[in-house]
């Protein structure tokens, strides 16, 4: 049964402290067997509250690619369902979002019903179970229910295991940075805007996490994008006023220096981000009439507070990266070990002017889109990674820029922003996390 | 008065200098104030608070084909190709005073770089104007039949 599954060690010795081996991208099996255990134990982006703002509102999506259902119930509360049917498994809800019919779920084979809490309703002609063994069934029981489900500040995470980290024990600190995001809203909540990008990758769901505090890259693979922008703005008069398209590409080819001085931020678990005493979202225009709303909300004190935190990217490993100054996530959902599709979301600011959201509309497709010129050049470097990994003659990858031995005592702490350190960071949690006892629910 | 003839033609150039990668001649086809709009939903009311696939004035459209210049466009190696096929474009609309026509123009189109290919299909709305004695296209939106799959790179112009 493959090199891996039965083989702890062998999938140990797959990360060390500053390298990792192909295989943790490469292998069909290892892609499974994160499924099983880092997907399963650790707590994974599902959907936004706003997503379903009446009971029986649904979305539909994928947890460690099993299709599954979030929806609100007559008692308001957000739930999650795995999506099948008990009876013989058909997906109950097709669609991406909407409403259930007369709040229950009915499926279209043969017309099972549920409540929005899983439970049966119904069974057509029931009588023919009269004298089974179906009362103690799995089928009896219902859809199948996600039992840790954490609604945080409309942020909806799930953890597909019984066992694992509690959610404040899993995300800590790094929580501040979904805080700010939705801070920066004057009445303090968030609703998803705008759509979403759906792109698809033809790499590993790594690669893509990784890149997102990757800051060695962008003057390089967005030289051609951002490059281009600035060479062609710099033949306007030097107080022509700067479109925000501008203001949003040019950052992406400052210099070293640039992304040294703005630091990384780690927590355990594999969470960081960039961006610590700057970013490139931190000289955008000011908006002053959102900033006054601002105030208003907050007091003078605490809206420079909020406002003056700019962070870049930060990692919710291993599913989930936000951008809180603008208000866009980008949530990676794998399907295999070289396809995963990335979803860009964008979010209202509740009391805010929609110019702020047109920001926001305006950076995730420039950033984010399948027609992004800064997604293609990402995407381009993740496939030729994808494939240059196959070569042989050197089976490790190197991730020992800035590598200290102090990173043994513990990783959280505050670094230069070129540093390796993040993805460091998130293979310690991997490894962690890839444990069998971690997951069977065998051994706590 | 614009005649329609000349819109049908100017459509089929469009397409041509796109399918020949004459980025510079194509980018002449459009006013100052042109917009080039691919939504991402069907029937989406507007570029600015919604997102798109693309929802570019000319300063944009003028990054992506410096952008293809560039040597260090590194998803262009190897380069893309593409291939419009269109159905015939037809005179949707005229403004009242006859100086804006609408031209519908469903199509098929074909990316590929090296051994791989996408095909889209969908429908595309000329806005064209009369400026300074020449047919020019101020918006150019394309409505495609598969906006929201989940969709891999899309380098070139529909």
């Amino acid at each position: 049964m493959g090199k891996y599954t039965e083989n702890p060690l062998a999938v140990d010795a797959l990360v060390r402290e500053d390298q990792v081996h192909r295989d943790v991208y490469l292998s069909p099996e290892i892609f499974e067997l994160e499924m099983q255990r880092l997907w399963r134990t650790t707590w994974i982006y599902v959907g936004h509250d706003s997503q379903v703002p009446a009971p029986g509102d649904f979305y539909t999506t994928t947890l460690a690619t099993q299709p599954v259902i979030m929806l609100r119930g007559d008692d308001h509360v957000v739930r999650v369902l795995m999506n099948r049917c008990a009876h013989k498994g058909a997906k109950l809800l097709s669609g991406q979002q909407g409403r259930c019919e007369a709040n229950l779920l009915r499926c279209p084979y043969h017309g099972w019903t549920f409540r929005l809490d899983g439970s049966i309703r119904s069974i057509p002609q029931k009588g023919g179970y009269e004298g089974t063994a179906f009362a103690s069934s799995n089928a009896a029981r219902g859809v199948v229910r996600i039992e840790n489900v954490r609604n945080y500040r409309g942020f909806v995470f799930a953890r597909l295991s019984d066992v694992g980290p509690s959610f404040e024990e899993y995300f800590g600190e790094s929580l501040s940075s979904i805080d700010n995001m939705v801070d920066r809203a004057p009445e303090g909540r968030l609703e998803i805007a705008g759509g979403v990008l759906r792109y698809l990758h033809d790499c590993n769901w790594k690669m893509f996490i990784e890149n997102l505090n990757d800051t060695m890259h962008p003057m390089v693979a967005h030289e051609s994008a951002a490059g281009t922008a600035k060479k062609l703005w710099a033949n306007e008069p030097a107080d022509a006023p700067k479109p925000m398209a501008i203001e949003q590409f040019l950052p992406f080819v400052n210099g070293y220096s640039f992304f040294d001085e703005m630091g990384v931020k780690l927590w355990e678990n594999g969470h960081s981000y960039s961006g610590v005493k700057f970013s490139i979202h931190s000289k955008y225009s000011s908006e002053g009439e959102y900033e006054k709303l601002m105030e208003q909300a907050y007091g003078a004190e605490r809206a420079r507070a909020i406002l003056g935190e700019v962070r870049h990217n930060t990692v919710y490993y291993p599913s989930l990266t936000i951008k809180g100054a603008i208000q866009a996530i980008r949530v990676a959902r794998p399907i295999a070990h070289d396809k995963t599709v990335i979803e860009s979301f964008t979010f209202r600011l509740v009391g805010a002017p929609e110019r702020l959201l047109e920001r926001t509309v305006l950076y995730t497709r420039l950033i984010n889109a399948p027609t992004s010129v800064v997604g293609h050049d990402d995407r381009h470097c993740y496939r030729a990674i994808q494939e240059g990994l196959a070569t042989d003659g050197n089976e490790w990858v190197s991730l020992h820029r800035n590598h200290a031995i102090s990173e043994r005592d513990g990783m959280a702490g505050t670094y230069n922003g070129l540093s390796e350190v993040s993805m460091r960071g998130q293979f310690r949690a991997w490894a962690r996390f890839m444990k069998p006892h971690a997951s069977t629910g065998e051994h706590s | 008065m614009i005649r329609h003839e000349d819109c049908v033609a100017l459509v089929y150039h469009e397409a041509r200098l796109l399918d020949e990668q004459r980025f510079d001649a194509w980018y002449e086809l459009y006013t100052e104030d042109a917009l080039y709009w691919m939504p991402l939903t069907r029937g989406q009311p507007d570029g600015l608070t919604h997102t798109s696939l693309m929802y570019e004035d000319k300063l944009l459209l003028k990054v992506r084909i410096e952008r293809l210049k560039s040597p260090h466009s590194f998803s262009q190696h190897p380069r893309s190709h593409c291939q419009h096929v269109l159905q015939h474009p037809a005179v949707e609309s005229v403004d009242h005073d006859g100086l804006t026509v609408v031209v519908r123009t469903p199509f098929f189109y074909m990316e590929s770089q090296l051994d791989d290919s996408i095909v889209l299909a969908g429908v595309t709305w000329h806005h064209l104007v009369s400026e300074k004695g020449a047919l020019r296209i101020r918006m150019k939106k394309i409505e495609l039949v598969n906006c929201d799959a989940a969709l891999p790179s899309i380098q070139l112009f529909l």
